[in-house]
């Protein structure tokens, strides 16, 4: 037996074989992630001929910024070689109007199911998370029909809407949820205070609701932002999101393939929701960890 | 705050309310005048809030009316029926500053400015809030936020105020002082008052009178000294008052018109009595509260010997458990200064005129 020790101060914490294989584990798992994104990064800095000596892991020998400014601006997605940068555009031209439409409605969904207490209600929010789970896939055609009908097919305010409505559920379900975890007597208190349901949903509840809108800004604008099948088929073509003309540039290449320019093409596609998460993922973290401890 | 020249009596008629197949309150008749303070008291669950939340109009009532100011208000929204309400979790709008929180209805009802800004002084100087008006409820304490609470009740400037037990939340210091507070707050603006608390002691204190429930039903209702001298039936002699009234079981025994109570060995004459009924001899429970039994010098030469089990001193008086002869625990309120020690035995005797006979199987008073 070990020499008895007197306990006292903090509690010594042995380096055990388990501990290390832990470290081990998680490093490996680290570096299985970031070395695409590595060898992304300085492909993307290295001019051709660089490239065709197939070093694929080495640092750039001259970095040089023409391949991003070649998949900005001038790489084709198809006849027109205008770059990436129309589908940076046609995408913003997407994701405000479909992320602040789709919040407002989504919140405003979860605000009536949880407070007023319609007939129903339970059985619409039911019904509205089933059909969540529901692949869109199968929407698409018969929406399509509807869209053309109506005529707001192949538009933004067709693909603003599609985005609405697929980001319903999510975005119900979480304002309901932390609606659900605020005390009832402050919607009590301001009914008999006079307030309506408009005046209470835009002057008590949704100032309450800082962290979850975050959450939901969140959510909304990587999902929009990486969505390609429905920009694709509800946009319209002079409304291709870049997911769609990324995809364009890397496939409709002739000739040599431009490693560098679809690397920088890429990373130019995925900086939006990386800044998004790097900008506010402790807000992200604290708006989930609010919902789920009081929900 | 002004003179009040509108009529603020509330009725409840015939009113039912339940949640699905659970019946909270059935056939419920409540009438209160204007200006009066009435406590509506009970333990969880048994209907009170939601009999405020139904005045309020809250909740809907499956049957019945609702009238408050000589005006059928059954279906009427809470804002236009006269009325303020205070809440149990202050129900403060974080976001909002307190003169927000203050103001809120009043700019709801599109008052102007003016006159808001001149309500919102008013109240605040009333509840002593003033330096408050710009912070947040966050920054406030819970005494505080009560304050605002009752101050954004205070502005709309009702006829009819709902207290949803305010106090609940407040430790037991800030609780008395408020509950002063209320009181002077009533006397001040002879609103109509309508407050819900299990605390039997707010109820005691605030009310003109007391209503007892239990089982969504009132089982009492009248003045707190009757409800504290006359329980009507078992539950209320048991749920008002602190420390506990205590019960002895027994019987009613007469001879020749002279009824006495026995139980074990203690043998209680019942002269000077005040029956409900006509007194029958049989089964009974004796209900004395700790302050009415005599003790010491007073308990007079028909005292029995009690021995002393246990002492609880309360400050001002002291609480002695003694044994009965039949072997049950019963407690006596002694002056503080009184020198008894467990081990030793008290003198105690039970005047009639201050005790309560129950029958031993609803418990009605008898």
């Amino acid at each position: 037996m070990v020499a008895a020790v007197e306990p006292a101060g903090p509690r010594p914490r042995p380096v055990t074989p388990a501990r290390v294989g832990l470290y081990a584990f998680l490093v490996i798992t680290a570096l299985f992630f970031l070395t695409p994104l590595y060898v992304m990064l300085v492909t993307s800095f290295k001019t051709m001929p660089e490239i065709r000596q197939g070093n694929l892991l080495g640092l750039p020998a001259e970095p040089s910024l023409q391949a991003w400014g070649h998949a900005w601006s001038a790489a084709c997605t198809g006849l027109a070689c205008n770059g990436i940068s129309v589908g940076f555009f046609n995408s913003v031209k997407i994701l405000v109007p479909s992320v602040i439409v789709s919040i407002a409605v989504g919140s405003l969904t979860g605000y009536a199911l949880s407070f007023w207490r319609v007939r129903g209600a339970s059985a619409l929010f039911g019904a509205l998370m089933i059909v969540a789970f529901v692949p869109y896939q199968i929407f698409i055609y018969p929406l399509v029909r509807i869209f053309a009908t109506i005529g707001i097919n192949n538009s933004i305010p067709g693909i603003v809407a599609i985005h609405t409505i697929f980001g319903l559920p999510t975005m119900t379900l979480l304002f309901r949820n932390y609606f659900a975890s605020l005390p009832i007597e402050l919607f009590k208190a301001a009914r008999v205070d006079g307030a309506g349901f408009f005046r209470i949903y835009s002057s008590v509840m949704m100032p309450m609701a800082t962290p979850m809108l975050i959450v939901a800004v969140i959510l909304q604008v990587t999902g929009i932002w990486n969505d390609f099948i429905l920009g694709l088929v509800f946009a319209g073509r002079e409304n291709l999101p870049m997911t769609v003309q990324l995809n364009n540039i890397v496939n409709s290449t002739q000739g040599e393939r431009l490693y560098n320019v679809d690397m920088a093409a890429t990373l130019l596609t995925a900086l939006v929701p990386l800044v998004v998460y790097f900008a506010s993922g402790r807000w992200f973290v604290r708006g989930i960890a609010a919902g789920a401890v009081k929900g | 705050m002004s003179t009040r020249d509108q009529r603020c009596e509330v009725s409840v008629r015939g009113v039912d309310i339940g949640f699905g197949r659970v019946k909270v309150l059935e056939k419920l008749n409540l009438d209160i005048a204007q200006s009066e303070f009435i406590v509506l008291l009970g333990p969880s669950g048994c209907g009170k809030s939601t009999l405020l939340n139904a005045i309020a109009g809250l909740l809907d009532v499956n049957d019945g009316q609702i009238w408050i100011g000589g005006r059928n208000v059954t279906w009427e929204e809470p804002k236009d029926r006269g009325i303020a309400m205070v809440f149990q979790s202050y129900a403060l709008y974080p976001r909002m500053t307190v003169r927000g929180n203050m103001s809120f209805g009043l700019r709801v009802a599109g008052m102007p400015a003016a006159e808001i800004q001149k309500r919102v002084t008013e109240a605040a100087a009333m509840l002593k809030i003033t330096n408050l008006l710009d912070r947040r409820p966050s920054e406030l304490s819970g005494g505080q936020r009560q304050r605002v609470a009752i101050g954004r009740a205070l502005v709309r400037d009702a006829g009819v105020f709902l207290f949803d037990e305010p106090l609940s939340n407040l430790d037991a210091q800030l609780r008395v002082e408020l509950r002063v507070e209320i009181k002077r707050l009533h006397q001040r603006l002879s609103a109509t008052m309508i407050y819900v608390t299990h605390d039997q002691i707010e109820a005691l204190t605030l009310a003109d009178r007391i209503a007892v429930m239990q089982g969504g039903v009132i089982q009492q209702l009248d003045t707190p000294q009757k409800v504290y001298r006359e329980p009507i039936n078992r539950f209320v002699a048991s749920f008002v008052g602190s420390p506990s009234m205590n019960f002895v079981p027994g019987r009613i025994e007469g001879a020749n018109g002279v009824l006495a109570f026995v139980g074990g060995d203690l043998t209680i004459p019942l002269q000077g009595y005040a029956f409900r009924s006509p007194a029958a001899p049989g089964p009974a429970v004796l209900g004395v509260r700790p302050e009415h039994v005599l003790a010491g010098g007073a308990a007079g030469p028909a005292a029995i010997q009690a021995p002393i089990e246990m002492i609880e001193p309360m400050g001002a008086d002291s609480l002695v458990w003694c044994r009965m002869p039949s072997g049950a625990s019963f407690s006596v309120r002694v002056d503080g200064e009184a020198r008894v020690a467990p081990g030793g035995t008290l003198p105690v005797s039970f005047p009639a005129t201050a005790l309560s006979l129950f029958d031993d199987g609803p418990g009605e008073r008898l």
